[in-house]
């Protein structure tokens, strides 16, 4: 078992607050991200629950013990590091069996865990190497060997990729993925990468300014965001925020006159938004069509456009300086300055109110989280 | 005109020289000092000075009648590996504090205990000369080792401390998470891969040590006397002999002097401050 509960954390140096009172349930064998911008008191709850900082106020349990204000070694937790931290000194067969060997385990059994985790990571012919000669791929994987040989209760993982080239962050990200379903571990890792907080978590945390915005499935954030931030920071290209007012509320749904011209009528259920309202209208690259001129009330003016391949990526300024991104298909071909209709599909459609909390949007039975 | 390449030759060239220049200038009193050693106090007097002369060790053997080298060189041994030492045990603690566990008051204490160094040790003679009396200190190694440490621990702080500060804290935490006490920490991470830069440290005091003066003489008579002392002796009261002066000179600085020379490239590296990585 490896439960853990945070209850009410902060965090502050001297008088800056960092983390502001976060309280977080991650279950056993769970693959927990914990995402958000830099400065967003990530990196420093991750340490707070290895005990690499000291806990300002609040509470950490680990399976009913609290473990708050234990020391790091004696939690049963391993890390891995953005720069590796492996020992320089050490072989990599040395810095993989250093905490068994100061837990005086025995050498034989020392021997075949170290073993056992360089044939699940392909390490074997290294063994005998320093970590300057290996390469940045190797260097990560022998971090990771040095958690798994301790067989921890929880792994924790501080943007292990960000030093790693694009192609190898992919690859690894892989062998994360399958790593944490072999070991069926119970994984907390801190990126500032969406894309990596997308494809690896059961659970993501979006963190900003030493809060948690909201925890769910990488698809309830994207679908069900609570509000404007979050919205705005999962997803890429970006959903695009349009400002707008609320013309009328009904039992049908909200009435919304865009700034930059069209009204549509949303499906969104309100009690608190009235007439006059500042509302922001969101809608994601995606779910968004470029027709003619004239089968729109929506008519911008498209600025560059970027080819992928598989996709196209529309970029347009709209009359009253706000930007918007089109996902188109990959063969859509547009000419710089272009006249155009948007066709948003206002069923995937978001509403923000002035304080950026989202307006609720039916759920259609297939996104139900 | 020169073109690129020869402009580059002609500034080797001329850097090369200089730095032979200064090298020869700084080389050259201490070739004069074993050079004289081996003349008659005669030939050591002669004016023009004389660069070819019959050698003699008459100088030598004179010293060896009139004192007994070794227990200077033994105390010269004793006091300089002691205060090393016994610098070491505390500069190494006190860095590893101040490079990892940063306060708000680490930088200014390090430049408080720099600026001791400013002080004129002849500031604090009468005191510490008194405190060294009442305590039964003066002329005893093991007082010299406590003043050699103390003068010789600002510097040792500072440099370990800038070596500590070339490792990734991340290092030193991950073996905090892989279960080491601070102890273990210490010595089984920090010190071996920092081990390059407390060699040149050790190195530093050890010369430091074995080449102070001022202390030694004022706070030594006989049994603690370190070889400075044996050198001063011979400056006083029958008047100068400088040829003899520069036998004893030379029989000082000889072990030092080998030593730094076979332990160069460390030293070289440790002056640089942690420059070389």
């Amino acid at each position: 078992m490896s439960d853990l509960t945070i209850r009410n954390l902060k965090k502050s140096f001297e008088d800056i607050h960092i983390i502001k009172g976060i309280d977080l349930d991650i279950k056993d064998h769970e693959f927990v991200v914990f995402v958000g911008p830099s400065g967003c008191g990530k990196s420093t709850l991750l340490r707070l629950i290895a005990g690499l900082e000291e806990v300002t106020s609040g509470s950490i349990q680990l399976d009913e013990r609290d473990i708050t204000d234990v020391a790091p070694a004696k939690r049963d937790l391993a890390m891995v590091f953005q720069s590796y931290a492996l020992y320089p000194h050490m072989t990599v067969r040395k810095n993989m069996s250093f905490a068994l060997d100061l837990a005086g385990i025995d050498k034989a059994e020392i021997q075949r865990k170290v073993e056992d985790a360089a044939k699940v990571l392909e390490l074997g012919p290294l063994l005998e190497r320093k970590p300057k000669a290996l390469s940045g791929g190797q260097r990560q994987r022998v971090a990771i060997g040095r958690s798994i040989v301790r067989n921890p209760k929880i792994f924790l993982f501080d943007e292990p990729l960000s030093n790693l080239d694009a192609a190898l962050r992919v690859l690894m990200r892989l062998e994360l993925a399958r790593l944490h379903k072999e070991l069926n571990a119970t994984m907390i890792y801190v990126t500032h990468d969406q894309v990596e907080a997308m494809t690896l978590a059961d659970k993501v945390v979006v963190l900003n300014a030493g809060r948690v915005e909201q925890v769910g499935s990488p698809l309830e954030l994207y679908h069900h965001p609570v509000n404007q931030f979050v919205a705005g920071f999962i997803g890429t290209p970006k959903m695009a925020f349009l400002k707008g007012t609320v013309k009328a509320v009904s039992n049908a749904g909200v009435t919304v006159a865009l700034d930059c011209g069209p009204h549509y009528q949303l499906p969104h259920q309100s009690t608190s938004l009235k007439p006059g309202d500042d509302i922001t209208f969101g809608i994601r690259p995606e779910n968004i069509e470029v027709v003619a001129a004239d089968q729109s009330p929506f008519k911008v003016r498209l600025d560059v456009t970027e080819h992928l391949g598989a996709d196209t990526y529309c970029y347009i300024k709209l009359a009253n300086g706000e930007m918007m991104t089109v996902r188109a298909p990959g063969d859509f071909m547009a000419d710089y300055g272009q006249n155009a209709g948007l066709l948003p599909d206002l069923s995937q459609a978001h509403l923000f109110d002035a304080s950026g909390k989202t307006i609720p949007r039916p759920r259609p039975p297939a996104q139900a989280a | 005109m020169l073109t690129l390449k020869q402009g580059r030759q002609l500034q080797t060239v001329l850097l090369g020289t200089l730095a032979w220049l200064v090298a020869l200038t700084i080389f050259f009193p201490i070739f004069w000092m074993i050079l004289t050693s081996f003349k008659t106090e005669i030939d050591a007097f002669a004016t023009p000075p004389q660069l070819f002369f019959t050698p003699t060790l008459e100088n030598y053997l004179h010293i060896d009648a009139r004192s007994d080298y070794f227990h200077f060189a033994w105390n010269s041994v004793v006091v300089s590996f002691g205060s090393t030492l016994l610098g070491m045990l505390l500069a190494v603690p006190a860095a590893y504090s101040m490079a990892f566990f940063e306060t708000k008051r680490t930088k200014s204490t390090l430049l408080w205990m720099l600026s001791t160094k400013m002080l004129p040790p002849v500031g604090v003679l009468v005191p510490i000369y008194l405190i060294f009396k009442d305590f039964g200190l003066l002329d005893t190694k093991f007082g010299l080792v406590l003043i050699y440490t103390l003068i010789n621990l600002p510097i040792m702080v500072w440099m370990v401390y800038t070596y500590f500060k070339e490792i990734p804290k991340d290092i030193l935490e991950a073996a905090r998470l892989d279960g080491a006490t601070a102890l273990q920490e210490i010595y089984r991470v920090l010190l071996p891969i920092s081990k390059g830069g407390l060699a040149s440290t050790v190195l530093l005091s050890l010369i430091l040590s074995w080449n102070e003066a001022f202390w030694s003489l004022n706070l030594t008579a006989s049994s603690a006397a370190p070889l400075t002392a044996l050198v001063a002796s011979y400056s006083s009261p029958e008047g100068l002999f400088w040829a003899k002066l520069s036998a004893v000179s030379t029989l000082a600085c000889a072990p030092i002097l080998i030593f730094g020379w076979l332990s160069q490239k460390q030293l070289v590296r440790g002056l640089s401050f942690g420059a070389v990585k």
